[in-house]
């Protein structure tokens, strides 16, 4: 195995999320593209952990705290969106311009 | 390395058939005009992650994200979508944007960027093989890292608490 | 009298040989003569209104310093002459160096003297005069100024401080002419007399100025140096500048024809007539040529200005000696006397007699102060100027009586009092001059003076029988002066008995050494002796005025005065008008300028120079207009509007970048990322 098979398959990953965060009209799909994009970053840190072979596994550490950290950002983000579906009786994105010109 | 050499070991087989599973799952995460099979498709892509990361010999991660983000986060999401009463079935809403292109030149550009860089500076060096023990793990985790490990917990309580109070229904005093 | 003369040290033998000193302590301190007075005169300006005889006593207290110097400056020039300058730098400009000097020479102790003596009497005797007037502080201050300035002009040793001392003199006539402004006449009357000198103060400027740029420096001594040593570049312009000095001093010393202002002065209060237009002011032309008067005397120079300045002499002396005939002012009659008198030192310069000249100033300054003084104490007791209203005082007033006979007889020229030896003095001068350089022209003019001595005493005796004898005609119940008023007059009578023993010639000539006591020598004739001749005659033509006078005047007054108009029918109008000259320069010179000229430079002035100006405003206008819509307004505001609108536009074109919507937002950030990787994988 080579080093850059992970790298570019999480540069794949990676950008098929911002695709996906650009185009998608729905919160939660905003914020399942977001999960993609971290999902490769893991993929990421864990390939470039092993790689330098760390006696403190840095990747793997900091591999952990990025799922913990999306966890509770999900969370968080979850229930804005449900906030805002109350306030307005939708979850589209394309609506909440109010910060527009 | 040639494409024959690499693929005839066996490993790489299998490491290219996740990838394209993992892919062909978050292409569909981003164009299935079902919301349900969004999030499902991103398990298979979640679960591909974790095959990788036993293959990297990143045992305890795999596991976590098994747990953690296919267990966990995805049935978050199922409520979330749930809640927000999304339209669970393929209807005549369109769930993307009309003007999709700049958004994939954007990401075009910026997956042909990254990887024209990683394969510039990481040609054919190989990956190392080993399995790091989770023993090890846990014991950086709480020695070396224990402040950030601390500090994650807060964020963990954090986003709790902060849950709560956002999703309640209004008090009517 | 040789005894006098032995006690004042003077030689008997020839007046050059006598020996110059320096001074000493009194020379170096007399600097305090003309500043003493200056000085009193503020004080008096500042504290006189709280004295108790307010101002008066500074003002005696500095005529009587004034007098003590000048007389202890006169006994120690008498033993021995002196000449001493002192001088403190002011200023320079250029080359020309400015200077407050003080001359201790003859000539200014004469004058010293004289201001002090007369000037102490005349200021006694205001006292009295004034007493009651409304501005009678103001008066002794105006007074004291007029004081110090005449000593300014004598003790100047340069050009320009004498100007400076003539310009003050000449305001301060103003001032005390126009005392009773109250009545317009008085303050047309100042008006005049300053304008008159004005005039001729063109000619003084004119002179100064030729003279100091040829010379390269004002002080009296370094022109008279170059005089004596016959500069060249001097001796071409030494006519016309002695001719204008001349024409100053015409004016100041009120020759044919800028006699006009000295009779209309009259309107001042009388001891101003006194001590400045009669003794003293008018005098200051007469001082300036004898100043300078090796420049009229020395052959090469100014000598062909003497003609001019003898004939003028001898114009003034005649003509006004006969207006004084047909005046029924009392002080007209004595201004009419003191222009003819000042005709006769006039007259002397011009036939080149310095002594003689200056001896009659001194004289003169007695007598006719004298003279004012004795009038003054009438009209104090008429309450009139008239001699119509005079008459009979001789009983009423017996010390201003004697005292006006006595100045009277001085004026006349009678043996033994001043006026017979000065005048004498002048006659015998004037004989020599037409045997020598003055020609024709000098013995023409010496049968005028004779005939001007008749004149003198016709007149004089004329005033006193109109005066004191015949009826009193007025209304009131005139008295005798008070002793303040009378003891002056005393004072100065003695003065005009014996003041003319001071130059006999032949006897006792200690003025001719007094004034002789200068740095360069005056080269002016010194008789040897008394010349009999010419002295019998005076005497004679004078007695013969007096005993005409007695027979017309003495028995009736008022029907003498009554035929006088019928006796003359042509001369007494003209008389009586002056010859009609004011009317001349009324009609010929005023009323042009105020007319005609006056309308010229009026139109000159709005529509040439006013027009002038208008013009470049309007220039100004017409360009500040185009600068400011075509550059201003068009070309920089249009940039900056510019440059304001397209940031404006841009703004407004720019601001759809926020929409407000998150994934445009995103959109950007990726992108711009992804640019700036490019970027920095290119560049580096």
């Amino acid at each position: 195995m080579i080093v850059n098979q992970f790298l570019v398959l999480a540069a794949l990953l990676f950008s098929i999320g911002i695709y996906g965060v650009l185009v998608r009209r729905n919160a939660v799909l905003v914020l399942l593209s977001i999960e993609l994009m971290l999902t490769a970053v893991n993929i990421n840190l864990v390939a470039f952990g092993q790689y330098v072979q760390d006696a403190l596994l840095s990747g793997q550490v900091f591999a952990l705290f990025v799922i913990t950290v999306a966890a509770a950002e999900v969370g968080i983000g979850l229930a804005i969106v449900v906030l805002i579906f109350r306030n307005r009786s939708s979850a589209n994105v394309d609506e909440l311009d109010l910060l527009k010109w | 390395m040639e494409f024959t050499d690499w693929i005839a070991d066996a490993r790489n087989v299998v490491f290219l058939v996740i990838a394209v599973a993992m892919i062909g799952s978050a292409v569909m995460v981003v164009t299935s005009r079902n919301v349900i099979h969004a999030a499902l498709m991103l398990v298979v892509a979640l679960a591909g992650a974790a095959a990788l990361f036993l293959m990297l010999g990143a045992e305890f991660v795999a596991w976590t994200v098994v747990l953690v983000y296919i267990g966990a986060v995805i049935v978050l999401f199922l409520f979330g979508i749930m809640i927000t009463r999304a339209p669970t079935k393929t209807d005549s809403v369109r769930l993307d944007h009309k003007r999709r292109w700049p958004a994939a030149i954007v990401a075009l550009g910026t997956f042909a960027t990254m990887a024209t860089v990683t394969t510039m500076a990481f040609e054919d060096i190989p990956m190392p093989d080993g399995v790091s023990r989770t023993g090890d793990l846990g014991d950086v985790l709480f020695s070396r890292f224990v402040i950030p490990f601390e500090v994650v917990s807060f964020v963990l309580l954090a986003a709790l608490i902060g849950g709560i109070v956002l999703a309640r229904k209004d008090q009517e005093s | 009298m040789v005894m006098l003369a032995a006690l004042l040290g003077a030689p008997l033998a020839s007046p050059e040989t006598a020996h110059l000193s320096d001074g000493g302590v009194l020379a170096q301190w007399a600097w305090l003569i003309p500043v003493v007075p200056l000085v009193l005169m503020f004080g008096i300006v500042f504290f006189g209104k709280r004295l108790p005889a307010g101002g008066w006593e500074l003002a005696e207290a500095a005529m009587l310093f004034v007098a003590v110097y000048g007389v202890a400056l006169l006994i120690m020039n008498a033993s021995e002459g002196i000449t001493y300058e002192g001088s403190i730098e002011i200023a320079r400009i250029g080359s020309y160096v400015i200077e407050w000097g003080w001359v201790v020479d003859g000539l200014s102790i004469m004058m010293y003297a004289v201001v002090g003596v007369v000037g102490l009497a005349v200021f006694t005797y205001a006292k009295g005069y004034m007493k009651g007037d409304v501005r009678f502080t103001w008066f002794f201050a105006a007074f004291t100024m007029f004081a110090g300035a005449m000593l300014v002009l004598v003790s100047s040793a340069n050009l320009i401080q004498l100007i400076v001392g003539w310009e003050l003199v000449g305001l301060a006539s103003y001032l005390l002419i126009g005392h009773y402004w109250e009545d317009h006449a008085n303050n047309a009357a100042a008006t005049k007399a300053f304008l008159v000198n004005k005039i001729a103060d063109v000619g003084l400027f004119i002179g100064v100025i030729i003279i100091a740029v040829t010379v390269g420096s004002f002080r009296f001594t370094d022109i008279l140096n170059a005089v004596a040593e016959g500069d060249s570049a001097l001796a071409q312009v030494a006519f016309w500048a002695g001719l204008a000095l001349f024409i100053g001093a015409m004016g100041k010393s009120a020759q044919f024809p800028f006699h006009v202002w000295l009779p209309d002065a009259m309107a001042g209060p009388t001891p101003v007539s006194s001590l400045m237009h009669a003794a003293t002011m008018v005098t200051a032309g007469v001082y300036l040529v004898g100043r300078m008067f090796p420049l009229y005397q020395t052959a090469g120079f100014a000598v062909d200005v003497k003609a001019i300045m003898i004939v003028v002499g001898a114009l003034t002396l005649f003509l006004t000696g006969l207006i004084a005939l047909v005046q029924d002012d009392i002080k007209k009659v004595l201004a009419y006397s003191t222009l003819s008198q000042l005709g006769y030192m006039t007259a002397a310069m011009g036939a080149g007699a310095y002594t003689a000249g200056l001896f009659h100033l001194f004289t003169h300054a007695f007598f006719k102060g004298l003279l004012f003084l004795c009038a003054g104490s009438v009209i104090h007791a008429v309450h009139s100027n008239n001699m119509s209203d005079m008459g009979g005082l001789r009983k009423l007033m017996p010390w201003t009586y004697r005292t006006f006979l006595v100045g009277s007889l001085a004026l006349a020229g009678i043996f033994p009092l001043a006026g017979f030896w000065s005048k004498d003095e002048i006659l015998a001068s004037i004989s020599f001059d037409s045997g020598h350089d003055g020609g024709t022209i000098a013995t023409v003019v010496l049968v005028a003076a004779i005939a001007g001595a008749f004149v003198t005493a016709f007149y004089m005796a004329r005033a006193v029988y109109l005066t004191f004898f015949g009826e009193y005609k007025g209304h009131g119940h005139p008295h005798e002066s008070p002793r303040v008023m009378t003891y002056p007059l005393i004072g100065l009578g003695v003065l005009s008995a014996v003041a003319g023993f001071a130059n006999v010639p032949g006897v006792f000539t200690g003025f001719t050494e007094w004034l002789a006591a200068r740095p360069v020598a005056m080269g002016d004739h010194h008789a040897e002796a008394i010349n009999f001749g010419l002295a019998g005659i005076g005497l004679a033509v004078a007695l013969l005025g007096v005993v005409a006078g007695t027979r017309l005047w003495k028995r009736d007054a008022a029907t003498q005065q009554a035929r006088d108009t019928f006796r003359i029918p042509v001369l007494y109008p003209l008389l009586a008008n002056k010859y009609y000259i004011d009317d001349l320069y009324l009609k010929g010179v005023v009323g042009p300028i105020k007319g005609p000229i006056a309308r010229f430079t009026n139109w000159t002035n709005t529509y040439l120079i006013d027009g002038f100006v208008n013009a470049f405003a309007a220039v100004s206008v017409f360009l500040s207009r185009i600068v400011y819509h075509g550059l201003d307004q068009r070309g920089i505001d249009l940039a900056f509007n510019a440059v304001s609108s397209a940031t404006g536009e841009a703004g407004d074109a720019l601001r759809y970048t926020t929409s407000g919507k998150i994934q445009d937002y995103a959109a950007a950030l990726f992108a711009g990322a992804v640019l700036l990787v490019v970027g920095f994988l290119i560049f580096t």
